[in-house]
């Protein structure tokens, strides 16, 4: 039992590949959440807090480059929302100052919970996972990272080391159905991406299924019958018939936060409510 | 590259403090009140939600229960003891007092951090500004409404003092 705390990525990799089965630490939210109440045994633990790789912003030529130990704080500043409003908007509901403080972008995505605040923004805007070892680079879509509840596709000497996504030319929003507006665990989720320039809307829901849910059926019904190149005012029968396709290909399960049927009407209301904030 | 699994210094409130025959596991709030003593930060869900344990690591207010303890070394830890010396109360803790904010005062060292946080990085909340800054530090006491007015107080004070 060990606990590494590397100063550099290749140091990271190192220890990593020499440890496979060490847990990688990054914020720490939900593992010491996991160590506190006895359902995890630490064995090795590599301590990602010193890599500063792990923390650089970059701007590219066609979209931005986020490193994976960016904390949500970072996120929900104005200053960011220009980069991902949708992004700015999830991180804001995580948790608390305190939480946001501490957690990750990167964090999420290795948690891979359906709950997972920023996982619906990163679905609908297709972001691309990057995922470095030893052995180099591989970049994976948001869509194949994903597998299940909190399964994801990462390998065991692999660390996730930034996001990658697109600047996007239109509206970008997110919400969510909680019981409180701090502190709390999403019942359901959605984010809805406008992409003007490809005159496409997409829509990723949270929540209510084994992992996020991208509402294909809706997203295609809605190119057939709306013109997305510009934000113009949609009728209520087709921002209804948006909500009720995108509920209809929900998942939701019945547990101690929710029923399934209220997951299911909730995120139809949301995919509405959104719909209604791009078209205008 | 450290590996710290028997032995390691954290730094709190500037002195360094040698953590002895730890488990790698525990948190820091453990560690801060069971194996250094310093019993100000309070240990109530263990999981995030309650605020009452909060400290300051490299000026960001954060849930020590949520922080692994051996994670922390090399950063900067102030704790509540670290605002002001147990003696001579600063003006938040004073305000709190005045105000009758403090009720079972379980909740109240984290809370002074979190505002002292606030403060020092938005000198003139607005309203909406401290509910949301104080929105991860649970009270069952007050119902909240002193706690505000604790905050008001020292700003206003604090307004005054500059002009």
């Amino acid at each position: 039992m060990t606990i590494f705390s590397p100063r550099s990525l290749t140091e990271a990799l190192q220890v990593l590949n020499e440890h496979p089965t060490a847990r990688l630490l990054a914020g720490g939210t939900d593992t010491m959440v996991e160590i506190n109440f006895r359902h995890f045994e630490p064995g090795d633990i590599i301590s990602l807090r010193h890599v500063q790789e792990l923390q650089v912003f970059e701007t590219l030529s066609t979209g931005y480059r986020l490193g994976a130990a960016i904390p949500y704080k970072q996120f929900e500043n104005g200053s960011f929302s220009h980069v991902s409003g949708a992004l700015s908007e999830a991180s804001r509901t995580v948790g608390s100052p305190q939480i946001r403080a501490t957690g990750t972008i990167g964090g999420n995505l290795g948690t891979c919970s359906p709950a997972g605040d920023t996982l619906p923004v990163l679905s609908a805007l297709d972001a691309q996972i990057e995922l470095s070892s030893i052995n180099g680079i591989r970049m994976l879509s948001i869509h194949d990272f994903m597998l299940g509840v909190k399964r994801n596709a990462r390998v065991s000497n692999e660390i996730i080391t930034a996001i990658h996504i697109p600047k996007i030319n239109g509206f970008q929003g997110y919400a969510k159905v909680g019981v409180r507006n701090a502190m709390v665990i999403s019942i359901a989720s959605a984010c809805l991406i406008h992409n003007m320039d490809k005159s496409h809307i997409s829509l990723a829901l949270g929540a209510v299924g084994p992992t996020i849910i991208r509402c294909r059926t809706a997203e295609k019904w809605l190119t057939q019958n709306a013109d997305l190149s510009t934000s113009t005012a949609l009728t209520t029968e087709v921002i209804e018939e948006f909500g009720r396709l995108a509920a209809s290909e929900a998942l939701p399960i019945t547990d101690h936060r929710s029923t399934a049927e209220y997951r299911k009407h909730a995120v139809g209301v949301l995919a509405q409510r959104l719909l209604k904030r791009a078209m205008k | 590259m450290s590996t710290s699994s028997e032995i390691y210094s954290l730094r709190v409130n500037g002195t360094d403090q040698h953590v002895k025959d730890a488990w790698i596991g525990e948190s820091l709030l453990y560690v801060l009140r069971e194996r250094l003593g310093f019993m100000g930060s309070k240990g109530a869900c263990e999981q995030g939600e309650c605020g009452s344990c909060t400290v300051l690591i490299n000026n960001d207010a954060v849930c020590s229960c949520l922080v692994m303890a051996a994670s922390a070394i090399d950063t900067d830890i102030i704790t509540v003891e670290g605002l002001a010396p147990s003696e001579s109360p600063n003006d938040i803790q004073q305000a709190f007092v005045t105000e009758g904010a403090v009720q079972c005062g379980f909740c109240t060292p984290g809370l002074i951090v979190a505002v002292h946080h606030l403060l020092e990085t938005n000198s003139s909340p607005t309203e909406i500004e401290v509910k949301e800054a104080l929105s991860g530090n649970i009270c069952r006491c007050t119902g909240y409404g002193r706690i505000f007015s604790a905050v008001q107080l020292v700003i206003s004070q604090r307004e005054k003092s500059i002009s």
